[in-house]
């Protein structure tokens, strides 16, 4: 599975279990409007390093917080490399 | 000038300085500072609420607000009831702060067995009798939510507003806070603007970022203040463009250099500080270099009044914006030690010139504001059959400040991998049906053991 799509994956399985309704979601959408609050994004992050192995919003000296979801799938496809 | 306040000058006398442009709005009304002079939102009702202990348990913060103008310096006690209180604990907290009359903005059958119920209003009326002041109130503020009843914390308006300093009158300031007023951090922002005759914009539960983002712009908001959880969720919105504050300030959780160097690159010219305070010790200090955690030399003398030294690695406070005592039977505990020191439960560390804050002592962990005790998680995971012990503890997280993990250890190992994400589903699912979702481990560690201490209690470390 892409990068991005084992994040829409695991955004899904969040809002699911935070009972949530997800957006339709493209690069543009910004996170907020997602259908994940703070607590689900900060939930996500969490599964994905489970997942990927890396937590590009943690670790990092100067944390982008990332505003679309573009934003935010591109922070992984960096931290893979 | 010193807009310090003398004993027996109540709230409502400093709006009599406020300039006629001065407001306090929220998403529906405005209400004029100087209105508030000689009108009364509370149907002139004052003379029947004159000396008694006032809970004041409105809907909305701006008739909260409202009240509390009104009534300090005429009731004996007002109570503020912050909006997320279990309905359970009414009643405890009613017969602790002996409560007999309570101020609403709509139907309130709750408190239908008090002597007496008024009703606050946005709609200011002229005043016809002229009910002076005459009374030092007790200001009386909940603690923030843990387990139990919240302990009721017994201020004067003089010690709450200790810590504010005189404000040079240069460009006009409008005030707004991502807080609830009703809480510590908000009613120091609530009490700034009154002070210096500012308007304030209130926040509103549930309100969209965007919308209130667009409402702090459209009232040229210069003054901001939120958690860094708050701080984090503006800087992650596209619209965080409509605003431009002259003065950021965080309190109420660590401010890490991560959202501190955010908030100087998305406001490159404002004043930038991370206050810390509690409501029990008041405001202790503000940091305004722009970096995470604070300087040594706090520690040496007392600074604007406020002493600080450290006792087995937590933060303790002798301050006079410091509470006085505790209220109510329940968790009725000294509130100072015998040196007139309070207990933040803070734990902090020194590296190099600066300490800095390492989580709450007993592993209290905060989540976005909103407080966790690892044990009540770790007794719902502790239920599974499969589950012989577990560790909650908090992990960092730059959107929350921290999220709830846990590592389980299991009575048998479980054979396959496919196993292991069943179970994690299955103890996840437990979790959800018993816990707030805030409280919900984000992630679970199967481990094959956990440290235990010679007292027999599970090793828990800071962060």
């Amino acid at each position: 599975m892409t990068i991005k799509l084992t994040i829409m994956d695991e955004m899904a399985r969040v809002a699911r279990e935070h009972g949530k309704m997800l957006a339709p979601l493209n690069d543009d959408v910004a996170l907020l409007d997602s259908g994940l609050d703070s607590l689900g994004i900060a939930v996500l992050v969490a599964r994905l390093e489970d997942r990927l192995g890396v937590d590009p919003f943690t670790t990092a000296e100067d944390v982008q917080f990332p505003v679309t979801v573009g934003d935010f799938v591109k922070a992984y496809e960096h931290g893979a490399h | 000038m010193s807009t310090a306040l003398t004993e027996a000058e109540p709230l409502r006398a400093h709006l009599a300085r406020a300039p006629a442009d001065a407001f306090l709005f929220d998403r529906a009304a405005r209400v004029r500072l100087a209105a508030l002079v000689a009108g009364t939102s509370l149907g002139g009702r004052l003379a029947d609420l004159s000396g008694r202990s006032v809970l004041i348990a409105t809907a909305s913060q701006l008739t909260s607000a409202l009240a509390l103008i009104e009534l300090d310096g005429v009731a004996r006690r007002l109570t503020i009831l912050p909006p997320d209180v279990d309905p359970d604990h009414l009643g405890a907290l009613i017969a602790g702060a002996e409560i007999d009359a309570v101020v609403v903005d709509g139907p309130a059958p709750q408190f239908s067995g008090l002597p007496l119920c008024v009703t606050c209003t946005p709609n200011v009326a002229p005043r016809s009798d002229r009910q002076d002041a005459h009374a030092v109130t007790e200001w009386v503020l909940l603690t923030s939510g843990t387990t139990g009843v919240p302990k009721m914390v017994v201020h004067s308006l003089a010690g709450l507003t200790a810590a504010i300093a005189s404000a040079k009158r240069s460009d006009p300031v409008v005030w707004a806070t991502f807080y609830d007023i009703r809480r510590y951090g908000g009613l120091q922002i609530f009490l700034r603007a009154m002070l210096g005759g500012a308007s304030l914009v209130l926040s509103s539960a549930g309100e969209p970022v965007a919308e209130h983002l667009a409402r702090l712009g459209h009232h040229g908001v210069t003054h901001l203040s939120g958690t860094p959880s708050h701080w984090r969720r503006a800087l992650m919105s596209p619209d965080i463009g409509t605003i431009a504050p002259r003065y950021v300030r965080l309190s109420g959780e660590i401010a890490d250099q991560a959202v501190l160097d955010s908030l100087r690159a998305a406001f490159p010219h404002a004043d930038i500080g991370h206050a810390y305070a509690s409501t029990e010790a008041g405001v202790v200090f503000a940091v305004d270099d722009g970096r995470a955690g604070f300087p040594a030399s706090f520690f040496e003398g007392a600074r604007n009044g406020v002493e600080i030294k450290i006792i087995d690695g937590s933060l303790c406070i002798r301050s006079p914006g410091a509470a006085s005592r505790y209220v109510g039977g329940v968790n009725s505990a000294a509130l100072r030690d015998s040196d007139g020191f309070v207990d933040s439960a803070d734990m902090v560390e020194r590296h190099g010139d600066r300490y800095f804050f390492v989580g709450r002592k007993g592993g209290i962990i905060n989540i976005g504001g909103l407080k966790v005790h690892p044990e009540e998680v770790e007794a719902v995971i502790n239920r599974h059959p499969h589950v012989r012990m577990s560790l909650v503890r908090p992990k960092r997280s730059p959107f929350t400040g921290a999220i709830v993990v846990a590592d389980v250890v299991l009575t048998t190992a479980p054979a396959v991998a496919e196993n292991e994400a069943e179970l994690r589903d299955d103890i996840l699912k437990l979790c959800r049906g018993a816990l707030p979702r805030h409280k919900v481990p984000a992630a679970i560690s199967f481990v094959p053991a956990l440290a235990v201490a010679a007292t027999g209690k599970l090793l828990r470390r800071a962060v």
